[in-house]
């Protein structure tokens, strides 16, 4: 699937995205953050603050959604536009 | 009559005015418009310039799907609005809600909860450029603005 990036979250990451291939274990968005999160030390910087949302193709969702077919899976700040 | 709905996500500016009179043109039935525009403060002096970030396509079906929201909730004629991305200078507008009904209060109120969804919702975020060049940082959210969209939730 393909992993976008906003914001800080795509500055301490250090990319905007990139094509991920998580196993089959992983079932749900707060999974997929842990799994992440051990790819290095950008990523556990990035979603330590423990305030990255997220939108699988292109509906927000919770960490405990399930990931299924998503085709993209967005990591950004909490909004701040209006 | 189905409430005529429409969003722009741009990088130009817009003319709110002009906007206003575009929607309300030939519209007889029309009794009540209400138009905000959010406006690019320049923080005391301090600001150069904001950077808004989005999420192409996101920010489109989002801003969509609380418009909605909003029409299943009041009595709309129609619905504008336009939201910026790119850099953005003090003194500059941002963002555009335009709500039309028969009568006021339903317009007055779908505008507030427009603007109110749209700051915690829609994938927008602002970075801010000072005029000392010292820093640029991420504008964070505020828990003010979690606090009004929630107020809409009873």
């Amino acid at each position: 699937m393909k992993a976008l990036y906003f914001a800080w979250v795509r500055e301490k990451i250090g990319k905007s995205e990139e094509e991920i291939s998580p196993p089959d274990s992983i079932a749900t968005v707060g999974e997929l953050i842990a799994w992440l999160s051990h790819r290095g030390e950008e990523y556990a910087q990035a979603f330590a603050t423990g305030t990255v949302r997220v939108a699988i193709d292109r509906a927000h969702v919770k960490y405990d959604a399930a990931i299924g077919r998503a085709g993209e899976i967005a990591f950004f700040p909490p909004m701040t536009g209006g | 009559m189905a409430c005529h709905i429409s969003v722009r996500v741009q990088a130009e500016s817009f003319d709110a005015g002009a906007e206003a009179a575009c929607l309300a043109h030939g519209r007889t039935e029309l009794g009540a418009i209400v138009t905000f525009t959010g406006l690019c403060r320049d923080e005391g002096g301090t600001l150069a310039a904001l950077e808004i970030e989005h999420y192409p396509g996101m920010a489109e079906a989002e801003i969509s799907r609380v418009t909605e929201d909003a029409s299943g909730r009041w009595p709309l004629e129609a619905i504008l609005v336009i939201h910026r991305f790119g850099e953005i200078k003090p003194g500059e507008p941002i963002v555009l809600v335009i709500t039309a009904s028969a009568h006021r209060a339903e317009a007055f109120e779908a505008a507030a909860f427009l603007m109110d969804y749209l700051k915690t919702r829609a994938p927008f975020w602002k970075k801010q450029h000072l005029v000392d060049e010292t820093s640029a940082g991420w504008v964070e959210a505020k828990e003010q603005d979690d606090a009004a969209a929630r107020r809409w939730k009873e």
